[in-house]
């Protein structure tokens, strides 16, 4: 009775009681991924930095190697080193090609067109199945000695082609192109930038005397600034991850010579053909790093080249 | 110039007929060149899918992608090429799919409504964790999980594929759809709660009903991605018999090796037509939600 009373005449504990109440229904919400988070994402991150110090084979204990793995990494893995280059040379031309042909053919798409919808959807759908294993076959197919791109080259130009899939100066490139050919998500991204910028912008332009190329330097590019720079880091983040084309292209080996060797396919090999999984916890680690640090580079330089403009909410 | 004026007086009435007819002729070459490039886009799509309809025999010089015959022997032999069948790798391939959708849709639903419409302590702190997982590659958490997975014998199941996604592992779409539920407007849910409905009413009678797109978005996007997987089947399965249709399009290459394209072809058609399909169903969600949000394809 008296505590009713004292609780009726302050207040205070019973506000705090719902709130507590609150909290419950919050956490309760959250449970699964309370679970998730700690025994599918903290705990083994934890876990991988341990064993990157670690040699490790599954079936006896880790061992503590200090540095070993790091060192060797960095002085003398040849695959590293070569693994690290193939994933460089793919990023570097794959992320502004696909880039460069997503933005054209948006701007190519977005002045209402007819049946504009109809191309978009179709330079959308190699998007959507490219990153699947029948691709990845279909593309081994069509880059060998007697596949189809050199049926093609042969009955137009008469030249009978090399088998581009087993030349090691050649490999990369066709991984390349299948990236590029899925330029349709960065397309799609881009025409919803296009549509942002308001046209009279382009009719005052026009009255200034403005020619088409001055306009897409003056108007187009820096106000797609902020998606150009978004598509950017996305597809190279998305670069970085590439795995099933290179396994598929070279059957599990990143060959011929390691030309095709993607980080995550020599991440990969070293894991579950080798299973020095402590060595594989490094090479993780250092992706992550390497991520890491593109990501936060790109933001710096954003300040420079991209241009958020506050009118335009 | 009044030179030329004098010579055809006709020439300032067709002044805008002349314009238009550039107009017209501009519309004309820029759909020739869509056109030609969307050709060139399919053309390697519209080959394999018209080549699963040839025989062996002429599938490597046969450049056109009009099929000979709607011969559907390669689809035959393909489906049994393989130990187990392909009724086997589909069947594995659909419930592996359909669990991961609902286990997303699920759990990062009631992650993202508590993070958008309930108040506790620490959701800020939680809220910054799981942003910051979106950033972590996979790749990271990929050997302790393996390590796990092998301890408790859930290799060579479908389990490691599954159980995770009923724990919200997936921080993308949670971020999604906190994004929604805070767009959805405040006042809806304080009526209910002063009617005095509890969260679990809110969110179930309320809040879920008005998130069909985003739900879809996300539902969609689990099934094409779970569809298309290859790189956990690939490590986590190892029984033919548990194979999905990546994997064993994969086995299908090392055990034929060069010898049976046409078969293979077939293989990958049907492979990629469940995903065609969704996407002819979904076309608006799934293009709405790569604007949206970067999802990739």
């Amino acid at each position: 009775m008296a505590a009713s009373v004292a609780l009726a005449s302050s207040g205070q504990p019973k506000l705090s009681s719902r709130f507590w109440r609150e909290d419950i229904h919050g956490y309760l919400f959250l449970l699964p991924w309370f679970a998730g988070f700690i025994f599918f994402t903290l705990g083994p991150t934890l876990v991988s930095l341990y064993l990157s110090f670690t040699k490790f084979d599954l079936l006896s204990p880790p061992r503590w190697a200090g540095l070993d793995n790091y060192v060797y990494m960095f002085t003398q893995d040849r695959r590293f080193t070569a693994a690290l280059s193939v994933t460089f040379i793919y990023l570097i031309f794959e992320v502004p090609l696909k880039l460069c042909f997503a933005l054209l053919v948006a701007i190519a798409l977005d002045r209402s067109v007819r049946g504009g919808n109809l191309y978009r959807a179709i330079f959308y759908v190699p998007s959507l199945l490219g990153g699947s294993v029948a691709i990845a076959v279909l593309w081994r197919q069509l880059f060998q000695g007697d596949g189809t791109i050199n049926r093609i080259i042969l009955s137009l130009f008469g030249v009978q082609g090399p088998s581009w899939i087993s030349n090691p100066d050649t490999a990369v490139y066709t991984l390349v192109i299948l990236a590029v050919w899925q330029f349709g998500s960065p397309m799609i991204i881009f025409l919803a930038g296009l549509r942002q910028i308001p046209k009279d912008l382009y009719e005052a332009a026009e009255i200034d005397g403005a020619g088409k190329f001055r306009q897409f330097r003056s108007i187009t590019l820096p106000l797609l600034g902020p998606v150009i720079f978004f598509n950017l880091v996305l597809q190279t983040i998305e670069g970085f991850k590439a795995f099933t084309p290179a396994f598929i292209v070279s059957g599990g080996t990143g060959g011929p010579v390691d030309s095709t060797l993607f980080y995550t396919l020599y991440l990969y090999q070293e894991a579950f053909a080798n299973f020095r999984m402590g060595y594989a916890s490094a090479l993780a680690w250092v992706l992550l790093v390497i991520i890491g640090v593109f990501t936060a580079l790109s933001f710096a330089s954003a300040r420079y080249w991209v241009h958020y403009d506050d009118d335009r909410r | 110039m009044t030179t030329v004026a004098e010579a055809s007086p006709a020439n300032i009435p067709a002044q805008p007929g002349e314009s238009m007819g550039r107009v017209v002729l501009g519309g004309l070459m820029r759909h020739a060149v869509l056109i030609a490039a969307s050709f060139m886009m399919l053309y390697p799509l519209l080959w394999m899918a018209a080549s699963a309809f040839k025989p062996e025999a002429i599938i490597f010089t046969d450049l056109s992608i009009v099929p000979p015959s709607l011969n559907p022997r390669n689809f035959f032999d393909g489906w049994y090429a393989l130990e187990a069948s392909f009724s086997r790798f589909y069947w594995n391939s659909l419930v592996v799919a359909v669990l991961v959708v609902i286990g997303n849709v699920v759990s990062c639903s009631m992650a993202a409504f508590a993070f958008a419409k309930l108040e506790f302590r620490g959701k800020k702190l939680f809220f910054a964790m799981m942003m910051a997982t979106l950033m972590l590659p996979y790749h990271v958490t990929l050997i302790p999980q393996y390590v796990l997975f092998l301890n408790i014998g859930w290799v060579d199941t479908i389990l490691p594929l599954v159980v995770p996604k009923f724990m919200a592992v997936d921080a993308f779409f949670i971020f999604l759809m906190v994004q929604f539920f805070r767009g959805l407007p405040r006042e809806l849910d304080e009526a209910a709660m002063i009617d005095g409905c509890g969260p679990w009413r809110i969110f179930f009678t309320i809040i879920l009903p008005l998130s069909k797109p985003v739900l879809a978005t996300a539902a969609i996007f689990s099934f094409l991605w779970t569809w298309n997987d290859f790189f956990g089947p690939l490590i986590y399965l190892n029984d033919i018999a548990n194979y999905t249709v990546p994997l064993a399009l994969r086995a299908f290459v090392d055990t034929t090796g060069q010898s049976a394209w046409g078969q293979l072809f077939a293989m990958s058609t049907l492979a990629l037509a469940p995903i065609f399909i969704f996407f002819l169903l979904f076309q608006r969600l799934i293009i709405e939600g790569v604007a949206m949000s970067g999802l990739k394809g």
